[in-house]
């Protein structure tokens, strides 16, 4: 071991506490993002006619932010529900990326640890765990870290959802507070903007989901998402051959 | 459908997609095409919920500088660039809409 190269350990015993308690730590800067996101989702579930039991209940049924957030459009625009549940799946098709960025450092954990990792599995869990999921510093208790950011988040979302089920009406509506929504996904979607290929994706999904807005169904968030995948894949393999980029 | 069903039908698949590589671990390799489009699943996403919202807010076409939200998301945009902070642009955004829809 070269002390010089190797980073040093962490200053206290990574036990399994502490690496929770780190975790939970670690997570605190995403909740300033997903307390209002979380408050707006529970207002605008009522809104869109979903009873308060079951607006909470979608809270850990599904557990995804921008998913919920569309639920709550699909419903109110009476989408049946064979393509509300596509549309979830196409927006969380993302999470499949993070499970394959994590599975090697799961693998050898018990199916409940899988299991409720995968739960608990987030945008927000995910960015806030990854530096120390990549961390080779005790790696026997790194799984106690992403645990104690899936459940900080957790617990802090199902708070604001049941806030905003709750104060739903009361919120006017002139404060526009769904742009928050929008918001997160513009610093979420922002930083991805690496390269030409990404760019791409980004103004196919954006010109198809404009276009075809007139869909019934809101089908357009489907068709738009998947141009801008298609789009993504077709133009990286056109710079890997021509050997532009960006 | 059942709202109920349909919320239970949703979060089995959104909690099998996150699963899906944790579960195999290892013992399915993704075939090369689909790891390169996951890079693109979020941005393709999550940009189909955001132009709609810029560009057709109460359900039609208002590409104009008297559009508050336009202006706002691009000045969030700005921001998110800039800083790659999450709270910053959502904040900034938020002000830059009350601010736009007070003043236009």
């Amino acid at each position: 071991m070269n002390p010089l190269l190797d980073p040093p350990p962490p200053p206290t015993p990574a036990t399994p506490s502490r690496e929770f308690a780190r975790g939970l730590v670690a997570v605190i800067p995403m909740l300033l993002g997903a307390v209002p996101f979380g408050l707006i989702y529970g207002a605008l579930a009522v809104k869109a006619g979903i009873s308060p039991l079951l607006a909470i209940a979608i809270s850990s049924i599904v557990f995804a932010g921008s998913a919920q957030f569309m639920i709550t459009k699909l419903v109110a625009a009476a989408t049946p529900g064979l393509l509300i549940v596509l549309s979830v799946g196409v927006i969380n098709l993302r999470h499949a990326l993070y499970s394959a960025a994590l599975a090697e450092k799961l693998a050898h954990l018990p199916l409940r640890w899988k299991v409720l990792l995968a739960y608990l599995l987030t945008d927000e869990a995910y960015a806030a765990a990854l530096r120390r999921m990549q961390s080779e510093v005790h790696p026997e208790s790194r799984h106690w870290f992403l645990f104690g950011c899936g459940f900080g988040l957790w617990s802090t979302w199902q708070l604001a959802c049941i806030a905003g089920v709750l104060l739903g009406g009361h919120i006017p509506a002139a404060w526009s507070l769904d742009f928050a929504g929008t918001l997160t996904f513009i610093a979420i979607v922002v930083p991805l903007l690496k390269d030409r290929a990404s760019t791409g994706a980004m103004l196919t999904a954006g010109v198809v989901s404009v276009a075809a807005f007139a869909l019934p169904h809101k089908l357009f968030i489907i068709a738009a998402a998947l141009a801008g995948m298609a789009a993504g894949v077709l133009l990286e393999r056109l710079v890997r051959r021509t050997g532009l980029n960006a | 459908m059942n709202l109920w069903l349909t919320m239970a039908l949703a979060g089995l698949l959104t909690f099998l997609i996150r699963y899906s590589f944790i579960g195999a671990a290892g013992r399915i390799t993704p075939p090369e095409w689909f790891r390169r489009m996951l890079r693109f699943v979020p941005i393709a996403a999550l940009t189909a919920l955001i132009w709609p919202d810029l560009l057709m807010p109460a359900g039609e076409w208002q590409l104009s500088f008297a559009n508050p939200r336009l202006l706002a998301g691009l000045i969030a945009a700005l921001v998110a660039w800039r800083s790659q902070n999450i709270f910053l642009t959502i904040a900034i955004g938020m002000g830059a809409l009350w601010g736009l829809q007070w003043w236009l």
